[in-house]
């Protein structure tokens, strides 16, 4: 499989990133600086979190024009698979990719922890190996994760079938105390009209081994891997 | 230009009138304003260390795993495979009281400067931090804005802050302490030092521009605050963690060549010190012009650019005709880059400002030759022991417990740690709130241990034995989740030097410290020294907050506090006396600090904790802990609610009163939890060994019961355990007060 990780002033991910899509798919991935005008011709293009330009202005809203950035556009028009967790996730907002935008934590504060997902969605290139309203876990990093979105624009996730993982208690029930950021109807990812392309706030990265907790995070990369190897 | 030097200015540089005689005949001359200014900081004692140093050389240093001891910007151990470890500890407890958030920032940012100076990659920070009474007015505040500013450093830079430890005690009403420790890894044939070399070589400047903020910082640490604290704010530095990563990743690209002479970062008094160093290290003199020095507003003096201490700078001495290289990188990563000045062979530092030679100085006046006080010191007399009937047992063993686990020194840190982003690199196996935290490197099966300890309860009552303890408790905190222990970093927190009695603390640890450390064959490799921690008169507790580092060579072969299965036997290795002097249960619970430290028995703690590394290592244990504040029962149930299965045990065997056999503090002792097979084996090899083990009972079940004494659930525990930080967080009437 072939991959690019794009990398911005400030990305601390990309490395994280680079490596587990490398242990999960067995191939290096070729990294990305921003100013580069042209991505490579890859099956997945991987934006890491991070804070790239310091999260000054707005969350992902500097990364959002960079030099890249159009042709980041040209490939998800093309249908290649995207991904971007944290920094990642509120970039393809700020680029329009993704609907919606990532405020403050509800509790104003950095929250580092694992966190209960249920898989919303199986039928995306990312989550086809999942079960359906499977309970994971996978750990967040974030001070900015509040999705929000206007009604007209949840409704279109909802009904679409957009939402790809909800913060949920260790039963998979949506509560509002496993909504750690206060998210919009518990929503820690969305996936395109097309479902190529997901944004997410929990890091699968971080959860592909069991020395690391576990490994519920390797499934995002192996449902792009399987869908090529089917393809 | 000539400011006239009166003795009002030279006391407001923090200099004495026998100091500044020093000067004039340094100079041959009086000093200019620039002059005066350089010679206050690197003469502060934050710079100087001119009333420890004395004593510090007394620390152990050396070991055959020891690359680079104390005097470079961090310490470096071998660490196996052509890899180094490369870690330090330094303190940022004054400007931490006056500005939080960008005071606890700025430490994270000088710290791993430190350690990325050295061609590491910076892979893990800690954090050992100490405030005031909970309730006291100004605790949340500090509290919120300290975790607020190392999170937001760390978290943005990202490198995991994986651990370290927090303490509420009145001696830190007044002043803060704010550790900062980082770690790194580099290969052993491509680690950087400061000492600048080879005439003529170009002195280039990278990073930040030099902004008008932290002027004087590192004199102002070096005196005492009296009420006019809030004054200094400007003094505190502002940071930039954005700058710092890029800063890192465009270091360690051109470290990757060769074009790099040496090198070093501007912290504390920043140009001035960076270019001090360089140049007294190796030899040489250097001429700045500070015309080239890129500057973040106009109309900057040459006293304001060398005393700045804007963050995210560092000087470098570049091999001739590479400049244009070095200088493609740093505007890749978008930094400023600037040819300031070349080395000389006049041995003086000398600085030019439009036109005009503004500061010359001989470099060996500012360090070599710099005053260094052997200061009057008296030793602290150990207090009376404390009788162990004068204090009343429990009559609700059970109430005891929760309002212990569940106050302000033994509840969970959670509410820190979640702030922190704790696994960013991908190799953080070892996560907070366990004995040490445990980083893999990168890439390899070998993991780093780390940790930071200190009791200053004990430091307080004896130094010495005080001394002791926080470098045996550092190394049995590595022992327990199975590495060896390498190395320690020290950072020195007392009071006013000046005064005999906080001179004798401060000699009477480092004895302690040293003797800990030759009998564990655990060198000190680096270290910073915090003085003047008084508010009004009032001084700290005695802190030396250890940073210690160990290895794993296999991470399969590791071990953690959680209980994992039911019917494992709890075993207790180490003897325990029931030593309740200078305990937390007897100042949390009795409201009394009275007694004698436990005794560290240093031939005990080895042969306890290579016993129990053993255990981890051939794959015998999987569950350890070792045993420190609040003594045997705290551990027991932290063990439960790490692995949410609880426990029935029976302590009738220790022959003790209850409360000594429950919350002594007894030295080397560990926990550790194994299947009934094992636990024979066990207790067989510690009799054969020579030490005292007792199986206390087995694991599972809701409840955590000690026979007779103790039946709890373990959600009450954690209810208590984990409530309190956020309860005292979260209070909006104490919110609204403030």
């Amino acid at each position: 499989m072939r991959s690019a990780v794009i990398t911005f002033p400030g990305s601390n991910c990309d490395r994280d990133m680079e490596v587990a899509i490398k242990a999960v798919t067995g191939s290096q991935p070729i990294r990305v600086w921003h100013q580069e005008t042209t991505l490579p011709d890859v099956d997945l293009i991987a934006l890491p979190g991070g804070f790239s330009y310091g999260d000054y202005l707005r969350c992902g809203a500097i990364a959002a024009r960079s030099a890249i950035i159009p042709g980041l556009i040209r490939a998800a028009n093309r249908g290649v698979p995207i991904l971007g967790v944290c920094n990642g996730f509120q970039i393809l907002t700020e680029i329009g990719l993704l609907p919606g935008a990532l405020m403050r934590n509800a509790g104003l504060n950095f929250i580092c922890r694992d966190v209960n997902l249920r898989v919303e969605a199986t039928d995306s290139a990312f989550t086809r190996q999942y079960g359906d309203k499977a309970v994971i876990r996978m750990p967040v990093a974030h001070q900015d994760g509040n999705y929000f979105a206007e009604p007209h624009t949840l409704a279109a996730l909802e009904d679409g079938g957009r939402i790809a993982f909800r913060y949920c208690d260790p039963d998979g029930k949506i509560t509002k105390s496993a909504n750690i950021n206060g998210s919009t109807s518990n929503i820690a990812g969305i996936l395109s009209e097309e479902r190529t392309i997901l944004g997410m706030m929990p890091h699968p990265e971080r959860m592909i081994d069991d020395a690391l907790g576990g490994r519920d995070g390797r499934v995002v990369f192996e449902s792009v891997f399987k869908l090529l190897e089917t393809a | 230009m000539s400011t006239k030097i009166t003795p009002d200015l030279i006391a407001e540089h923090g200099l004495t009138m026998d100091e500044y005689a020093s000067i004039e005949k340094f100079l041959g001359r009086a000093p200019n304003l620039t002059e005066l200014g350089i010679y206050s900081v690197m003469w502060s004692e934050h710079c100087s260390y001119k009333s420890s140093r004395l004593h510090l050389k007394k620390l152990p240093t050396k070991a055959p795993w020891v690359i680079c001891g104390p005097g470079e910007n961090a310490g470096v151990v071998d660490i196996g495979d052509g890899q180094a470890a490369i870690f330090k500890m330094e303190s940022h407890n004054h400007p931490s009281y006056i500005e939080p958030y960008q005071g606890a920032a700025t430490g994270v940012g000088g710290i791993l400067r430190d350690v990325f100076t050295m061609g590491a990659r910076p892979v893990a920070n800690m954090n050992a931090l100490r405030f005031g009474e909970p309730d006291h007015p100004k605790t949340r505040h500090l509290l919120s804005g300290v975790v607020a500013g190392i999170g937001g450093y760390g978290n943005c830079v990202g490198v995991p802050t994986v651990g370290g430890e927090t303490d509420f005690h009145k001696s830190y009403n007044g002043n803060i302490l704010v550790n900062a420790m980082a770690v790194g890894i580099a290969e052993q044939d491509n680690i950087f030092y400061s000492a600048a070399a080879g005439v003529g070589n170009p002195v280039v400047y990278v990073g930040s521009k030099t902004g008008r903020d932290g002027i004087h910082g590192a004199t102002m640490a070096s005196a005492e605050f009296s009420d006019d604290a809030d004054e200094k704010r400007p003094t505190v530095q502002v940071g930039d963690p954005f700058t710092e990563k890029l800063l890192i990743e465009a270091c360690l690209e051109l470290m990757a060549t060769d074009a790099i002479v040496a090198i070093q970062d501007m912290g504390a008094a920043g140009l001035t010190s960076s270019s001090v160093e360089m140049a007294s290290k190796g030899g040489v003199g250097f001429q700045l012009d500070l015309d080239q020095v890129p500057c973040r507003e106009e109309g900057m003096l040459p006293y304001e650019m060398m005393l700045s201490e804007s963050q995210e700078r560092m000087l470098m001495v570049l091999k001739p005709g590479r400049e244009a290289e070095a200088e493609a990188i740093f505007h890749k990563w978008e930094l400023d880059f600037a040819v300031i000045g070349h080395i000389t062979d006049t041995g003086r530092l000398t600085l030019t400002f439009q036109g005009d030679i503004v500061a010359d100085i001989p470099v060996a006046s500012l360090t070599d030759d710099a005053p260094i006080y052997d200061r009057p010191h008296e030793k602290t007399l150990p207090p009376p022991a404390l009788s162990l009937h004068s204090v009343p047992e429990s009559d609700d063993y059970n109430a005891t417990l929760l309002s212990f686990i569940g106050g302000p020194n033994l509840s969970s840190r959670r509410w820190i740690w979640e702030q922190y982003d704790h696994m960013v690199m991908g190799d953080t196996i070892g996560r907070p709130g366990g004995d040490a935290a445990v980083v893999r490197v990168h890439g390899t099966k070998k993991a780093l241990a780390i940790t930071t300890d200190c009791t200053p309860r004990y430091v307080f009552a004896d130094p010495h034995m005080g001394g002791r303890q926080a470098v045996a408790e550092t190394w049995r905190n590595l022992t327990a989740v199975g590495a060896t222990p390498l190395a320690i970093t020290d950072c020195m927190n007392f009071g006013n030097p000046e005064r005999p009695e906080i001179m004798g603390q401060l000699v009477g640890a480092v004895e302690g410290i040293s003797e800990a450390c030759i009998a564990l064959d655990y060198p000190v490799v680096s270290g910073n020294v915090s003085l003047y921690n008084e508010t009004s008169g009032e001084g700290i507790y005695p802190t030396p907050a250890i940073g210690g580092l160990g290895l794993l060579t296999d991470s399969d072969k590791r071990a953690d506090i959680a209980i994992k299965r039911t019917n494992d036997h709890l075993i207790l290795i180490g003897e325990t006396k029931g030593h309740l002097g200078a305990s937390l249960y007897l100042a949390e619970i009795h409201g009394k600090e009275e007694g004698t430290p436990p005794y560290v028995d240093l031939k005990q703690e080895r042969l306890v904790g290579d016993f129990v590394r053993s255990l981890i290592q051939d794959g015998l244990a999987d569950t350890v802990h070792d045993l420190s504040d609040g003594g045997l029962i705290i551990a027991l149930c932290e063990m439960a609610l790490a692995g949410q299965i609880g426990f029935d045990v029976d302590i009738a065997a220790l022959d003790l009163p209850a409360h000594a056999a429950l919350f002594g503090e007894d030295q080397a002792r560990y926990l550790v939890a194994v299947s009934a097979q094992t636990a024979e084996k066990v207790l067989k090899s510690a009799r054969d060994a020579g030490i005292i083990a007792h199986n206390l009972g087995t694991t599972g079940g809701d409840l955590v019961t000690v026979k007779g004494l103790i039946s709890l659930a373990i959600t009450d525990l954690r209810n208590a355990h984990e409530g309190w930080m956020p309860a005292l967080m979260a209070h909006p009437e104490k919110a609204a007060a403030e």
